[in-house]
């Protein structure tokens, strides 16, 4: 490997490391999830506004054809994800919770599903502010998990440079292998998506950042790296929760995010490979984001896989192909670390959803049950990536002090990566009490 | 697909837990404090072992009637009150008269734990409450030491050991020896670190082999049950503060290996300063506040009426360790500093 543009980095400090529990599908091949006889889109599959329906019940739709328009800055449109035709637009179960406007087309069972809206552009000729016109209207969104609209990432804020393009792979939640795959498979589509955005942001150089757990992924993006190309392949040691962006820049750059700010504060566009692979592929040709990879693995399911799944497609349709077995008692969108439970198997996968992980009673039943009280060992405290004090935040949340979390000891800034929960020794359940303690300081903030 | 045979669970995330809990830490801690009873059965034979049983059982019981008595679930399953037995047992001397130990006992458990509200609630660490107690209530008996490894020590009770209840001891034993710290401020003789660092001297039941403790330490440490900053602050601070001591005065003070080596400094560190429920939390708090313990250890230690300063120098460190917290919250990432606040 040419020297210089391979580089081991060290990791951040504190977190977790959580059995990876990746053997079961990380050496299996991306295969394609048959099409679901109906498919539900919704409109809110991003953060932002929800899109708007640029369809009518009973209008034929092509895989490809846009169906929604984006509704404003922070939000992007829509593509249909088969060949079908549009059965109703109305409120349907989603992986949010609640029930929510989605555009439910009916299949066309025999059809070609060859994607026929495809207009080639030149990456090459196009103005940063072209590019990110064209990112929008591929309904990019971020891959790996939060769904934020990746061409508001690559307006790069008055007054700011960014002169790096962090390219995330370190998939550090256990069990999912899906940026894995498609870092090995792909790995000419991430080069192209870097490219894109690197003119995009105008970033001077790319660091593609990968755990070495994955170095078969490494072989393959530095063979498929161009001669010309600078991007830096960056392999840390695993560790939760080094996906997480902030510490992500830390670990690699030595740059600290301040508090409440964003990654352009300190120069760095981070965005996921997944990501990345689709803009890659899809931007030159004019098309719209309409699958994605997911990973479908743990002991409830008989066939665990990668599956390149049609956005829309029934979680329950998605099970049944990769064989639900009847001791199957959870069933999680995303990893075991932060991923929620589903309530419903009617609901659609839709574009933030990483993985379906199937957990049986087994596993279930392993779980700590008894909660003691602290014993201030303060393991939360060393386990915590950005150094709250969980332990006084979970005295402070049984008390019901909600404001005093928030205003002394710095809630906000908790993103929920699970560690302390997972660590503490007494089973207390504090990132679950700090998501409570959130939820009521916003209600409160709205009642006044 | 609305006929679903599944029943789903629902939780919110983390579904995976890591594989630390209570009891796996306060087992290792009592495993831990085994090896250190059995050596001090060997230096002090069957006395040093009734008096073991005997606080512990005391201790054990005590909780199961405090629970029972507030109408709780149990809490022996936590181990805290065998470990408070078991370290209260090897804080005293092995001659101590079983009835005042065991009243030591109900005092650590009741006073010191139930008291606050149970595991986790109290401020001090309970067996130095019991031991305090006993130190306020019978101090003679607990300052009167005897030789280790006597003739038939397996198969004698010491003279004191079986005192009747509210009686003290008629008379000490012929073969009371003074400890290696009183041997020092008294009559200035130093006793030898290879003795001192195996244990075979006279002391409180556990805390004559450092060598022995040293080697459980580790291993909790190895394991993470207990904090290292903690025994290493302390440690520190005792050594650096006897040798400033030591370095303006030779001749009259001990030299700082006789003041780690000697008396309870190290069974102290390892295993009563870094009780987490009554010592700080945060990394830069547990260096402060074992640096206290270590210079309170040996300014007690050479200037008061008190052979030991250790017991008085944990309990006052854990008297200020809920403000050592508030004041060293760490700086969280991306924030310019640290707020402090008490």
């Amino acid at each position: 490997m040419p020297a210089g543009l391979l580089h081991i980095a060290k990791t951040f400090a504190r977190g977790i490391r959580p059995p990876a529990h990746k053997e079961s599908t990380r050496a299996l091949p991306i295969r394609r999830l048959p099409f679901a006889p109906e498919l539900v889109v919704p409109l809110q599959q991003h953060t932002g506004s929800p899109s708007v329906p640029c369809v009518k019940v009973g209008q034929e739709v092509v895989r490809g054809e846009p169906i929604a328009k984006a509704n404003g800055f922070m939000s992007v449109p829509m593509h249909a994800p088969v060949t079908g035709v549009v059965a109703s637009i109305e409120l349907r179960p989603t992986s949010r919770g609640e029930m929510q406007p989605a555009i439910v087309i009916h299949t066309y069972m025999g059809a070609s599903q060859e994607v026929l809206y495809s207009a080639p552009q030149d990456v090459d000729a196009m103005t940063p502010n072209e590019l990110v016109a064209a990112v929008r209207e591929t309904g990019v969104v971020g891959l790996g998990g939060a769904a934020f609209p990746t061409h508001v990432k690559l307006v790069v804020p008055e007054g700011r440079r960014i002169d790096t393009v962090l390219v995330n792979g370190c998939e550090c939640e256990p069990y999912l292998t899906t940026d894995h795959r498609v870092m090995l498979e792909c790995a000419d589509d991430i080069h192209a998506g870097i490219q894109i955005v690197q003119k995009a942001v105008g970033a001077t150089r790319a660091i593609i950042a990968t755990e070495d757990n994955k170095l078969d992924a490494v072989k393959s993006l530095n063979e498929s790296r161009k001669k010309a190309s600078t991007t830096v392949i960056s392999v840390l040691k695993p560790q939760y929760p080094q996906g997480a962006e902030k510490l992500l820049i830390k670990a690699l750059l030595d740059r600290e995010v301040p508090s409440g700010g964003s990654p352009a504060d300190v120069g760095v566009a981070v965005l996921n490979v997944a990501t990345l692979a689709q803009l890659g592929e899809i931007l030159p040709r004019r098309q719209g984001l309409i699958e994605r990879v997911i990973t479908i693995t743990g002991p409830g399911v008989e066939h665990p896989g990668n599956y390149m799944v049609a956005l829309g497609t029934p979680l329950s349709f998605a099970l049944k192909h990769a064989g639900l077995k009847p001791d199957a008692v959870q069933v999680i969108f995303g990893g075991p670390m932060t991923g929620h439970s589903v309530a419903d198997l009617d609901i659609p996968i839709t574009k933030g959803i990483t993985g379906i992980l199937v957990l049986t009673g087994a596993e279930t039943a392993k779980r700590p049950t008894k909660i003691y009280p602290c014993i201030k060992c303060g393991y939360c405290i060393d386990a915590c990536p950005i150094q709250l004090n969980p332990s006084r935040l979970g005295v402070l949340a049984q008390r019901g002090l909600y404001e005093a979390m928030e205003s002394e000891f710095y809630l906000n800034d908790c993103f929920e990566c699970g560690c302390c929960t997972y660590v503490c020794p007494s089973h207390i359940p504090l990132v679950q009490e700090f998501r409570i303690a959130k939820a009521m300081n916003r209600q409160r903030k709205t009642a006044q | 697909m609305s006929a679903n045979p599944h029943i789903l669970e629902l939780r919110t995330s983390p579904h995976v837990h890591g594989p630390n809990s209570v009891q796996t830490i306060m087992s290792n801690v009592m495993f831990a404090l085994l090896p250190i009873a059995a050596f001090a059965v060997f230096l002090f034979g069957i006395s040093a072992l009734a008096l073991i049983c005997t606080t512990t059982t005391v201790c054990v019981v005590t909780e199961s009637l405090v629970c029972k008595l507030s109408k709780k679930e149990s809490t022996l399953g936590d181990y805290s009150a065998a470990i408070t037995g078991l370290l209260l047992a090897l804080t005293l001397p092995p001659g101590m008269p079983l009835w005042m130990a065991a009243v030591g006992s109900v005092v650590s458990v009741c006073v010191g734990k139930a008291l606050f509200g149970g595991l986790g609630q109290n401020a001090f660490n309970p067996v130095l409450v019991g031991l305090a107690f006993i130190h306020a209530a019978f101090p003679i008996e607990v300052s009167s030491w005897t030789l280790p490894l006597a003739e038939g020590r397996f198969t004698s009770f010491m003279g004191t050991t079986l005192t009747v209840p509210f009686l003290s001891p008629a008379a000490f034993d012929g073969i009371t020896g003074a400890t290696p710290l009183a041997l020092q401020k008294f009559e200035h003789v130093t006793t030898g670190l290879g003795e001192l660092f195996l244990g075979t001297t006279a002391g409180c039941t556990g805390e004559t082999s450092d060598a022995l403790i040293l080697l459980c330490g580790a291993y909790l440490i190895a394991r993470k049950f207990i904090n290292w900053r903690i025994p290493a602050s302390t440690l520190g601070s005792a050594f650096l503060t006897s040798l400033v001591f030591y370095a303006a005065d030779p001749e009259k003070y001990p030299s700082p290996f006789f003041t780690l080596f000697a008396g309870g400094l190290i069974l102290g560190a390892i295993f009563l300063a870094s009780d987490m429920v009554t010592s700080p939390v945060t990394p830069l708090g547990m260096w402060v506040y074992g640096g206290l313990i270590g210079f309170l250890t040996v300014i007690i230690r050479l200037f008061s009426g008190q052979l030991e300063g250790v017991m008085y120098a944990i309990l006052l460190g854990n008297a200020v360790s809920p403000i050592i917290d508030s004041l060293t919250q760490p700086r969280i990432f991306g924030a310019r500093r640290a707020k402090a606040k008490l």
